[in-house]
């Protein structure tokens, strides 16, 4: 798929692929073997007909193709994008031991985006009847409950989203770049939920606002807890209160939902780096130290304590970072962050590092080289190390059973938690993971609540 | 949909002013100590202020804010029948109230709006509350009235002596301490207040909360913005807070980081009042 080339790209929040033309998307889906047994479909957390929509491609059936998507995934733009497909369908297809599987993610962002350009409005999305006295709640407006809400809203039953910040949308409008998914693909599957009669409800912070038992006396039948993870960590060392040591929470939250980028524009400032430092390896330190090359800073580098083998981010992810510019310090951890009389970051200083054996985790464990240090001069350290469980909801619900990570249990194979109606999915469940995991739960609950609603 | 202003009152004019701001579902919610995060417009940034009253019957908050930057003087020229975009709370834990006996209120500046929230808390569950108020000059006091109605005794400082004691609250605090037996002090205003208060009660050993006002963008604990160190530790003034152990906080980072965007916030307070045709106090 033809991408911006790296040096004007960082020039920009434009996205970085460009899309299928009519004539490559068909050409793609010709190749497809329409296996008599396919695997494509069952690594897909929402399992989505791979097989069947790449045949209505293939024909030139796009509408088709849309539906048969949109029949269990709520989010197609959206997974096309950001889905690791590499270890999902497209990991599952017969072809991948050529080393050439069917390109199904970027198929599938072509359906979507070929639809949403041709306005065929979203009522469409096999919307039916929506019942006046089945109602449902979720609570967020992440991946996770936009996907609930598609499902149930696609019977039939009402479903309202209870949203804490001022813009719904979850990870994929605070957190997600634009360059990664610009926010009018967002904007467009939130408008398809709302043709199909989703509604959802921006400020209210439930477990502050409202709490469950007041959902439930609003007539609400059933209520999803989507609400993500939440807690940036922190990484314990001194001088991480300085001036100019961020969370990438906090980071990317001020770019992509305050539109900092566009200070003083819009009232919300941006930190400001020439010298940027990323502490982690996995695709939200891709996000933020892209998002820096790309708001001015002149030399962004990510600091990792393993080697780049071992990263967790998405493998496209971290070869984009590196075709434009970013350049990784691997085998150092953080140690302490230095400033100077203001109280301003101005180094990190970071214990260099090599591989010994194997950990728990059967990656090899780092382990410090004695007396190895390096001083990294820096002006804007943002840290990308995941996040904790956020308390909010949990504090006030103490009849939610959580695990020893104080994450929500749930029955596997509904999503339901230790209170009867209440169900759970996504990253306040299974800590940080992926948009389309966080998806796939949306999917097990939305089942699980239509057939006890539905019979 | 916003929120609409059913009331604007000016406290001091062009610097203080009290709304009450239509927020049934927030307003019942509301305990002493939250707050709420405003957005004025599509532009704006997230702001935190303190919950300085609420009527739940009335299905109203309150709250007082003084002018310090583009977003409080946009507020500033708001009034009555305006609507606010955004409110999203209560937020924050509340403020742990329990009957205890004694327990003395400081407020300073506009923190004494907030300050008055956590006091009324107090006297309705009985406690004896004293309220120790300061400004720089009469003229500038808050809420003096409001706090008489449930306070035992208000206690006024002012630098310039135009009431009360001439200095500084803590004066007044050292002294009521030295012939008083008092179970928790409450401070709330600008942070070097809030620090003098802390040394002065530690030096007696009394009980010391504090309410922190530290930058925040989304205020329900996702951004790590408003991060203090207390006791040493990394906590979150949104959903740990407000509120903490006064002898624990480090305030001199807390001065530092309100100072971690101060280029850009009077680069922006400077365009709004250019914009406005006003003077930049």
């Amino acid at each position: 798929m033809p991408e911006q080339p790296p040096q004007e790209r960082v020039k920009n929040f434009l996205e970085v692929a460009l899309g299928y033309s009519l004539e490559d998307a068909k050409a793609e889906a010709k190749r497809c073997l329409q296996c008599k047994n396919p695997t494509c479909q069952q690594g897909c957390p929402v399992e989505v007909d791979c097989k069947t929509f790449i045949k209505f491609v293939a024909e030139g059936n796009l509408d088709a193709a849309y539906q048969t998507i949109k029949r269990t995934n709520s989010l197609p733009a959206v997974c096309g994008r950001v889905c690791p497909q590499e270890i999902q369908c497209e990991g599952h297809c017969k072809l991948k031991p050529t080393g050439q599987p069917i390109a199904i993610g970027r198929l599938e962002r072509f359906v979507a985006d070929y639809f949403y350009a041709q306005q065929k409005g979203f009522a469409c999305a096999e919307s039916q009847q929506t019942s006046t006295d089945l109602k449902v709640a979720a609570i967020g407006s992440g991946p996770s409950s936009l996907t609930f809400a598609g499902c149930l809203a696609a019977q039939g039953i009402k479903v309202t989203i209870f949203e804490a910040l001022h813009e719904p949308g979850g990870v994929l409008t605070y957190g997600i770049p634009e360059f990664r998914l610009p926010k009018t693909i967002v904007q467009q599957e939130l408008k398809g939920l709302e043709a199909m009669g989703v509604e959802i409800k921006t400020n209210y912070v439930v477990g502050a606002t409202l709490n469950l038992d007041d959902i439930f006396a609003q007539g609400y039948k059933a209520i999803f807890i989507g609400v993500g993870a939440g807690l940036p960590k922190f990484l314990n060392i001194p001088g991480e209160n300085l001036i100019g040591v961020y969370s990438a929470n906090e980071y990317l939250t001020r770019v992509n939902l305050m539109r900092a980028y566009k200070f003083p524009e819009y009232d919300t400032p941006l930190p400001e780096g020439k010298e940027v430092v990323v502490i982690g390896g996995g695709n939200v330190a891709m996000d933020a130290a892209r998002t820096a090359l790309r708001l001015g800073a002149k030399q962004v580098s990510i600091v990792y304590r393993r080697t780049q083998k071992e990263m967790p981010a998405r493998l496209e992810e971290l070869h984009h970072a590196l075709e434009e510019g970013v350049t990784l310090k691997t085998l150092c951890s953080p140690v302490e962050f230095k400033g100077n009389g203001e109280g301003r970051l101005t180094h990190l200083l970071v214990q260099k590092m090599e591989l010994g054996e194997p950990d728990s985790s059967g990656r090899r464990r780092p382990i410090p080289i004695e007396g190895a240090f390096e001083q990294i001069p820096t002006d804007l350290a943002i840290i990308a190390v995941g996040t904790r469980s956020n308390p909010l909801l949990l504090r006030v619900t103490p009849e939610l059973k959580l695990n020893k990570w104080g994450y929500i249990e749930v029955d596997p194979d509904t999503g339901e938690t230790s209170i009867p109606n209440v169900f759970a999915g996504g990253d306040i469940v299974t800590g940080a993971a992926t948009v389309v995991l966080a998806m796939g739960a949306g999917r097990v609950a939305a089942k699980a609540v239509a057939k006890r609603l539905l019979g | 949909m916003g929120f609409k202003i059913l009331g604007k009152r000016v406290l001091i004019p062009e610097r203080v002013s009290e709304l009450v701001i239509d927020a049934p579902e927030i307003a019942q919610k509301t305990k002493p100590g939250n707050f709420v995060i405003l957005r004025l417009s599509a532009q704006g940034e997230r702001i935190p202020l303190t919950i300085a009253d609420k009527d739940p019957e009335k299905g109203t908050i309150t709250i007082v804010y003084l002018v310090v930057g583009k977003t409080t003087a946009l507020l500033e020229t708001f009034g009555q029948g305006d609507e606010i975009l955004d409110v999203c709370g209560p937020l924050g834990k509340p403020t742990h109230i329990e009957k205890k006996g004694k327990v003395v209120c400081v407020g300073g500046g506009t923190g004494i709006a907030a300050m008055h929230h956590i006091a009324k808390g107090h006297a309705e569950v009985g406690n004896e509350v004293i309220s120790i108020i300061g400004a720089r000059s009469k003229d500038l006091l808050l809420f003096e009235q409001e706090l008489a109605k449930f306070s035992a005794e208000v206690l006024v400082a002012t630098d310039d002596g135009s009431k009360g004691h001439k200095g500084f609250v803590t004066d007044v605090l050292d002294n009521y301490l030295q012939a008083n037996e008092v179970k928790e002090v409450v401070a709330v205003g600008p942070v070097p207040m809030m620090k003098a208060v802390a040394g002065v009660t530690k030096k007696f050993g009394v009980q010391t909360t504090v309410s922190l006002n530290s930058i925040m963008i989304d205020g329900i604990g996702m951004c790590g913005a408003c991060r203090v160190s207390v006791g040493g530790e990394i906590k979150f003034a949104c959903v740990d807070g407000p509120e903490f152990d006064a002898h624990q906080v480090d305030f001199d980072e807390l001065m530092q980081r309100l100072r971690s965007f101060i280029n850009q916030e009077q680069l922006s307070y400077k365009q709004f009042c250019e914009c406005h045709g006003k003077e930049k106090k």
